[in-house]
């Protein structure tokens, strides 16, 4: 019963939400309308069983994806009402596109009603009562290690590669030397004058 | 986990020494060149002796991940043979090419690539090779554009990144179709369910594997981007592509289609016959109009590559090994001929390239084109030289296999691959002289031409006996 209730609390908010993304004017409020979409597919995902994946939407989407969006959707100048403007010039291929997605999910659903693919031989699935996370982190630690490791070195290559092709050091600029910034004393700074009357001050 | 660790000492040696050496570039900056440059080549060095304990024929690692045998430390050796080469080229090279100076990133970038490739050809499971493969490719990526004010050096690397990744989405998607319907990414498990009955979803993962791969060792119809990315990439960056690249997209080549996909032997026939006579030819004939020597020396590795292939095609223990051979051969002469590439710079000291600038060089600079003469024959394949034993072997192995037409086309296509090699002899010793070229400043240069002529000179048939053992007891290790 808990889990119905869920279910389509879940089911309704995302689906509210995913139709807010895309009608909301304001395209902040678009991506705040995202945000609870992807906090709600997380629910819904922790209800099947897959907390793995729960927690990779929100980190990875939540935390990291949707706050790129808004960046870009705050930082860039973006004139909506122009990109809406072809929205009739475009509405039949779009249609177009909606009706081939339509398609290929009945497709698919019809094909996997129908029965699996027989593929050769399977992997075997994981051991019952091994949280999906549990299993997971024992495969990438401890069999798949090798693999690991070496996949961090192309992502350190990747960042050398970066910084190798593009930073410049450029002469002339005078960038924060926080060392001597650190170093300096209020002594070095300040002076304590007692200038005489009538003498003015002497700088 | 111990073993493991042992067996993958060389991996572990250039990672490590590669991530000490970047914070010492990072802290030391421009002024650490020098040192990072001769500790990479000390870290090649240790990860080459680390061979020697059980990385060089332990067996499994990594619950059969990967694989130390020596057929794997035979490649390996030659892999960081030739990186060490190109760092050992790279200070002179930058310091005659105006506007970029060589950072300290480019002997530990290097040093990647070297763990990447050491990876690569150890194998035994599609995950290590993929991994392998981008590491050491992202890499080159970065290398082949390292010159940055340099226009040609931008448009090799990133035509090298473009179709370099296409051919990685390739690779990937024959390497999903296999796990897909053989449920393993370990070669052993693959054999297995190729042998078994299979569908049609194995024979299609098979054809998109060899297409990635023959795209990273540059066989026609993949070689578009090597005569592009051979002229632009920095000369002692092409002296690595056209060498370690070649010996570790060639071996890995070899050993999935040996251990993985071995029991379908008559299944990647066609491809390998098609790619090496293709290779062959179109590397020939592609070769005779070029003006630019690395150009000319692009084409002259994917002919190469075709030849190498027709080691495979025959698909033998002796195939292997005479695979292993050429490519040892291959090497030496095609660092040899970068070496000499590099000597060629004008009275101002810049580098140039074109081939007409070699005229009458035997008279202005009688050793240096003495010693080209002779990689260009040696390449050519001309008797009294070494280069002739690896394409006797190669075709001895096709004809044992009852590849007879395949060896006779080969021969053929090694006739007309003779003409542009003989070409640049023939600018060297018959045309009048041109521009005089600097003479060898430094010793180190001179001593590796030295090195590498003597080994192709017919003293290097002395190494026969060597070479057969070595590479017949690492082709039995495939078997």
């Amino acid at each position: 019963m808990i889990q119905a209730i869920a279910f389509y609390l879940f089911a309704a908010v995302v689906l509210l939400s995913a139709a807010l993304t895309i009608t909301a004017r304001n395209p902040v409020h678009a991506v705040l309308w995202l945000i609870l979409a992807f906090f709600n597919a997380a629910g819904l995902m922790v209800l099947v069983g897959a907390e793995f994946i729960a927690m990779l939407l929100v980190i990875v989407y939540v935390g990291a994806v949707a706050v790129l969006f808004l960046f870009v959707v705050m930082m860039m100048d973006v004139d909506f009402a122009q990109l809406r403007a072809g929205f009739a010039r475009y509405a039949v291929i779009g249609l177009a596109f909606a009706v081939a997605l339509a398609a290929e999910i009945m497709i698919g659903v019809g094909a996997y009603s129908a029965g699996a693919i027989q593929l050769a031989r399977r992997a075997a699935p994981v051991a019952e009562n091994v949280p999906n996370i549990v299993a997971l982190g024992s495969l990438l630690y401890t069999r798949y290690l090798f693999v690991f490791e070496g996949a961090g070195l192309v992502l350190l290559v990747a960042m050398i590669g970066a910084i190798v092709l593009t930073h410049r050091e450029r002469a002339g600029t005078r960038p924060q030397n926080v060392t001597r910034q650190v170093m300096r004393r209020p002594g070095d700074a300040t002076r304590n004058v007692k200038p005489a009357v009538g003498q003015g001050v002497e700088l | 986990m111990n073993a493991s660790l042992l067996m993958t000492l060389p991996e572990l040696v250039l990672a490590a020494g590669a991530i000490l050496l970047m914070l010492v570039s990072a802290w030391g900056g421009q002024t650490s060149t020098r040192g990072v440059s001769i500790a990479a080549v000390a870290v090649l060095v240790g990860a080459g002796v680390a061979l020697a304990g059980p990385a060089g024929a332990g067996g499994e690692a990594w619950d059969g991940l990967y694989r130390a045998d020596s057929f794997a430390a035979f490649a390996k050796i030659l892999i960081f043979a030739a990186s060490a080469v190109a760092i050992i080229l790279a200070p002179g090279f930058f310091e005659r090419t105006a506007g970029d100076n060589l950072r300290p990133e480019y002997p530990v970038l290097i040093l990647l690539s070297a763990a990447g490739m050491s990876m690569m050809v150890s194998a035994n499971d599609l995950l290590v090779l993929y991994v392998g493969l981008e590491l050491q490719s992202l890499a080159a990526y970065v290398l082949a554009s390292f010159m940055r004010r340099d226009t040609r050096s931008a448009e090799a690397g990133l035509k090298y990144f473009v179709l370099g990744a296409l051919a990685s989405g390739i690779l990937l998607y024959g390497i999903s179709l296999v796990y897909g319907f053989s449920g393993s990414t370990l070669f052993p498990q693959i054999a297995d369910a190729y042998a078994g009955p299979r569908s049609l979803g194995l024979t299609f993962g098979l054809v998109f594997v060899f297409a990635g791969l023959a795209f990273k060792m540059g066989a026609v119809p993949f070689h578009m981007w090597t005569p592009d990315v051979y002229e632009g990439a920095p000369t002692p960056v092409t002296a690595l592509f056209a060498s370690a690249q070649k010996v570790a997209a060639i071996v890995i080549a070899v050993r999935v289609a040996v251990a993985a996909m071995g029991p379908v032997t008559e299944e990647w026939y066609p491809i390998v016959i098609f790619a090496s006579l293709a290779s062959i030819f179109l590397g020939a004939v592609g070769a005779i109009g070029q003006t630019n020597i690395k150009r000319l020396l692009a084409y002259s590795s994917i002919n190469n590559v075709g030849f190498a292939l027709v080691g495979l095609a025959a698909g033998t223990q002796q195939g292997v090994a005479s695979v292993l051979v050429y490519l040892a051969v291959y090497v030496v002469m095609t660092l040899g001929s970068f070496l000499v590439v590099l000597q060629m710079r004008d009275a101002d000291g810049q580098q140039v390239e074109s081939i007409a600038s070699l005229s009458g060089m035997s008279r202005t600079r009688p050793g240096l084109a003495f010693a080209l003469m002779m990689f260009m024959f040696s390449l050519a394949g001309i008797p009294p030289l070494f280069g002739f034993y690896p394409k006797l072997a190669i075709f001895n192995a096709a004809v044992d296999a009852g590849l007879f037409p395949l060896a006779v086309a080969a021969v053929v296509g090694s006739v007309v691959g003779a003409y542009y090699y003989l070409r640049v002899v023939k600018t060297m010793f018959f045309d009048e002289p041109g521009e005089v070229f600097r003479p060898v400043e430094n010793p180190v240069e001179g001593g590796l031409i030295a090195v590498a002529a003597v080994l192709v000179s017919p003293l290097g048939y002395l190494a026969i006996p060597l070479l057969t053992v070595w590479t017949t007891t690492a082709a039995k290790a495939l078997f």
